[in-house]
């Protein structure tokens, strides 16, 4: 009953060890890249964001795939639990990013072009 | 037996209630649920924390700069060192707990019990770092003074080195003394002295040529702005306000005072995350020890708590990623 016959109770050692390894690679090349921050990736915008940022938040996401699809075994589940889970937290956390950084922005913009100063 | 798994006696029964639709239990459903709100607690926070960055975009504290220790390698730099290793300790215990948990499927207690107490200590060595990298953050190293726009400005030397201000400062003659209660019948508490003063640090500035003053603002590398002597000695004399050494909510001697704020509120949510997970591990791993899955005929407990487990290493993924990276 606990859990169901959508589970195979075959051992997956061998699949938790792999995500372990790309999990540390993954976190080691993003600790390189922060040492380093090569140039080129920091002078180069996409999106009026850095590329190095780009990479950060792309291989981020990545981690987190696995996390969830892994370890949390979301891949296991039904689709409809995998969607009501993902679906809801990407909608609502877009939402919440986008508008507050870009009222972030704003603030930023009047306080750099109009007649207020931060500094006095 | 089944403590955790209800039965309404209408499996099987489609329109009675008997459907699951999702095929999981209600624990784990739960846990789900849990799961999701918190993350979008955990999104408000970082998203604030976004915000707030967008707002002082061109003023925000490198964090390679702020983030530079590592048990017993005093004075060298070694950038999110540190932090990387405490990244790794987080995975590694969300291995051994997803092994724990594959375990369970197998029944086979004596490996499940060695991968929780893994786990637990894997949580217990995370909780330590966090310890030590607040008391870093909160002790800090240069000091910096403030001004009275709310900024602060910190000392570097001709080569762009960062140097503190009590390397700076030269001893005046002062009264300055800290008031404790014994001494003032009507005293009741202050704030302690700075270990030196605003003249203090003033006057040894005017004294050695080579020292300079690095304001907050990024220049077009994503570097400090550092200002001329002149400039220099005219910021000061005409901002300088006081002393900050470290950082606490109020002030840091890092840059943008909410910098240290949303440090403290977020890791620190996350550490009590942590905490309460090695916790809520400690207890299933005495049921484990005494059988209770054993006798229960399964281990969907382990499988829960290692949701929730796995989720605060997911937060810290993102944690890592907009605190130390970007």
């Amino acid at each position: 009953m606990a859990h169901s016959s959508t589970q195979t109770h075959e051992s997956n050692t061998k699949k938790i060890w792999y995500v372990f390894i790309l999990l540390s690679v993954v976190t080691l090349v993003e600790v390189i890249l922060g040492i380093i921050r090569p140039a080129f990736l920091i002078q180069n915008d996409f999106l009026s964001m850095k590329l190095l940022n780009w990479i950060f938040i792309i291989l981020t996401l990545y981690k987190a795939y696995y996390i969830a699809w892994s370890f949390m075994h979301l891949e296991g589940e039904t689709k409809g639990l995998r969607r009501s889970i993902v679906w809801t937290a990407v909608f609502l956390i877009s939402y919440l990013i986008f508008i507050l950084l870009t009222e972030g922005d704003y603030i930023f913009e009047v306080f750099k072009n109009n007649h207020v100063a931060w500094d006095f | 037996m089944e403590a955790t798994v209800i039965r309404t006696g209408t499996e099987g029964k489609t329109w009675g209630g008997g459907n699951e639709p999702l095929k999981a239990s209600y624990g784990k459903m739960m846990m789900w649920f849990f799961i999701v709100s918190d993350a979008l607690t955990f999104s408000g926070f970082l998203a604030a924390y976004g915000f707030s960055r967008f707002k002082f975009v061109d003023s925000w504290p490198i964090a390679d700069e702020v983030f530079n220790h590592f048990p017993f390698l005093h004075g060298v730099d070694a950038p999110m060192y540190y932090v990387a290793l405490m990244t790794f300790v987080l995975i590694f215990s969300s291995v051994t707990m997803v092994l724990a948990v594959d375990a369970g499927h197998q029944m086979q207690k004596g490996k499940v019990t060695f991968y929780m107490g893994l786990t637990i200590i894997g949580g217990l060595i995370f909780l330590g770092s966090q310890a030590w990298e607040w008391k870093n953050f909160i002790k800090g190293e240069y000091g910096a003074v403030t001004t009275n726009g709310g900024n602060i400005l910190q000392f570097v030397n001709a080569e762009g080195e960062r140097v503190s201000i009590s390397d700076i400062a030269v001893p005046l003659a002062s009264d300055r003394v800290a008031m404790e209660s014994s001494s003032g019948v009507w005293f009741s508490e202050g704030e302690s002295l700075p270990s030196v003063s605003l003249e203090e640090v003033k006057a040894g500035f005017l004294a050695n040529d080579n020292l300079l003053i690095r304001t907050q603002l990024l220049d077009e590398k994503g570097h400090k702005t550092i200002l001329s002597r002149e400039e220099s000695i005219q910021k000061l004399n005409l901002e300088g306000k006081g002393i900050v050494e470290g950082a606490n909510l109020r002030q840091n001697e890092y840059g943008v005072p909410l910098f240290a704020d949303f440090f403290f509120f977020i890791t620190g949510f996350h550490g009590f995350h942590v905490l309460t997970g090695v916790l809520i591990n400690i207890l299933i791993f005495f049921n484990i020890i005494l059988g209770t899955y054993e006798r229960r005929g399964n281990y969907e407990m382990v499988e829960k708590v290692g949701l929730y487990w796995h989720f605060v290493d997911l937060v810290w993924v993102f944690v890592f990623t907009f605190f130390y990276l970007v």
